[in-house]
């Protein structure tokens, strides 16, 4: 059987297993609304436009964050790479930053920048930056050295040499890098969302909590999902492939 | 001389940190516009010693003087084709062909120069693909049309035609030898194939093994095109093999031994 016809019956009579039940009063609304209850606080929300606010803000966030932890992380792992006694002391310490989930730094930036969008923007930061330097120094490190040496016998040294092949021979890395950091700031931005203020799907999600909005609570980790979902897969993974591909590092 | 290489000793340390000698007391003069072959059993340093031309790696000690002008680092003089085609995978034919003329011409120019050498080693077709698209073979003559496009003085060739087909590696052979003719450009060549050295080149070096040292200097006289000339190949081909011989039994005979002793 296919699998999207496999994933199809298998989606629906999970929602027909959950409308039924609901409707049966198996369980109470409060505990867990029904698919349609569900539905009607998601086309409400979007019809007064409250999670398209929330989609936007959220998202303004995740990009400022990810393009930040991108640079900074990519310019880290080139220091990395490049000078061992960086690597020997900044790279120590970022091995541990980067078993530490960055939302643990909220209280501290709230502390620095107040309760607003720069300390949520801060853990976003944090949440992707050190996966990318980790990445973006093993690309480097790991370039093949037949590959510079040919470069070398053809002229190029130096900033040429970086630009031209060690950088572009280590994009493998730079992709996987970017898909990690891209999942770490999203699961990082959700929760700075929850802890601090809105608007953003993460605020709206405890807002809907705390006045008992089960089906709006529901809704938003349906968005929140799918939102995962498709930059993961449709987005990064088909990136990484194309990548591999080319590089010759996948048949 | 154009290329003079005295006393080039290169030493590897082993897993166990002892000196490993891969070459020893290489010295060697070459003319410029002079065809050498090197010839020799595997692992008896003829990489090594093209890469330490190359400036890629360094002698252990002994100097190397190509055009007056002492080696210390790689150079766009002495252009290299490597044993493996070493292009790179994130461009495509055409682009790897005019990796090292970005800087000297327009783009325009470039482009025309890589067709040229493309369609010489017959890839005028694949100018857009990228190199995990062709084949083994495929992938080596554009590295050969990347070396030739660069227009060296020197051109290092390492075993460039190892991986081609009979038909292809002979057509190549022509070419090869009319841009030497053309260019006048000083080619070292390392090869397997005795019958090919034998074919290119003005003179045949003949290496042995543990350590790396040059066993015979062969000057090959026979009029070009060789073709006609088979009879006397072949009784070259015979003397080298002779020679060879000898030193392939001692790489087979220590291999036994060492097979014995573990
Ligand atoms: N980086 C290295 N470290 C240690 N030993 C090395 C290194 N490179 C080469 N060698 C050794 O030096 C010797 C010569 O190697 P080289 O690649 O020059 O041989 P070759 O004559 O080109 O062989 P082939 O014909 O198989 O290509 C080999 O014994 C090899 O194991
Ligand atoms: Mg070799």
């Amino acid at each position: 059987m296919h699998p999207t016809l496999k994933r199809i019956i298998f989606f629906t009579s999970i929602i027909a297993f959950w409308e039924i039940g609901s409707r049966l009063e198996l369980w109470l609304p409060i505990i867990l609304p029904s698919p349609t209850m569900v539905l009607d606080a998601l086309v409400t929300g979007f019809e007064d436009k409250t999670l398209i606010y929330d989609l936007v803000a959220s998202f303004k966030r995740l990009g400022v964050g990810l393009a930040l932890s991108l640079l900074i992380g990519s310019a880290l792992g080139v220091l990395l790479a490049k000078s061992k006694t960086a690597d020997e002391t900044i790279g120590t310490v970022i091995l541990a930053l980067q078993a530490v989930p960055s939302i643990v730094w909220l209280p501290l930036a709230i502390m620095w920048f107040g309760m607003n969008e720069t300390s949520v923007i801060f853990v976003v930061v944090l949440g992707g930056t050190f996966v990318m330097t980790l990445n973006m120094r093993s690309g480097i490190k790991n370039v093949h050295p037949l590959y510079i040496k040919a470069a070398q016998t053809m002229g190029s040294r130096g900033w040429d040499l970086f630009v031209r092949v060690i950088f572009p021979a280590s994009i493998p890395h730079v992709v996987t890098g970017a898909r990690l950091a891209w999942a770490f700031c999203w699961r990082a931005l959700m929760a700075g969302e929850l802890l601090s203020t809105g608007p953003g799907l993460g605020y709206t999600l405890r807002f809907a909590s705390d006045f008992g909005n089960m089906a709006l609570v529901i809704g938003v980790m349906i968005i929140i999902g799918i939102i995962g979902y498709i930059v993961d897969q449709l987005i990064f993974q088909r990136v990484e492939k194309t990548v591999l591909k080319r590089w010759g590092l996948e048949s | 001389m154009f290329i003079e290489i005295t006393d080039i000793q290169k030493q590897y340390l082993d897993k166990d940190n002892n000196p490993l000698n891969v070459l020893t007391d290489i010295n060697l003069k070459v003319e410029k516009g002079e065809f050498v072959s090197i010839l020799g059993p595997s692992g008896c340093g003829k990489s090594t010693l093209l890469s330490i031309v190359a400036g890629l790696t360094k002698a252990t000690s002994g100097e190397i003087v190509v055009n007056n002008q002492k080696i210390t680092k790689p150079g766009k003089d002495r252009g290299m084709v490597f044993q493996q085609a070493a292009l790179f995978p994130w461009l495509n034919v055409m682009e790897n062909v005019t990796f090292p003329l970005k800087k000297e011409m327009s783009k325009k120019q470039a482009e025309d120069q890589a067709k040229k050498y493309l369609q010489m080693v017959q890839l005028s077709n694949y100018l857009h693909h990228y190199p995990h698209e062709l084949s083994g073979g495929m992938q080596q003559r554009v590295a050969i049309a990347r070396a030739l496009a660069m227009n060296p003085d020197t051109l290092l060739m390492d075993e460039p035609f190892g991986a081609l087909d009979e038909q292809t590696r002979s057509r190549l052979h022509g070419q090869l030898e009319t841009i030497w003719t053309e260019t006048k450009k000083t080619i070292l060549f390392v090869t397997h194939s005795i019958s090919e050295s034998i074919k290119l080149s003005d003179r045949i070096i003949v290496m042995g093994t543990k350590p790396g040292t040059i066993l015979q200097d062969i000057q090959v006289d026979l009029p070009r095109p060789r073709e006609q000339y088979k009879k006397e190949m072949l009784e070259i081909e015979e003397h080298i093999m002779g020679y060879l011989k000898k030193e392939i039994d001692k790489v087979v005979s220590e291999e036994l031994a060492n097979a014995s002793n573990t």
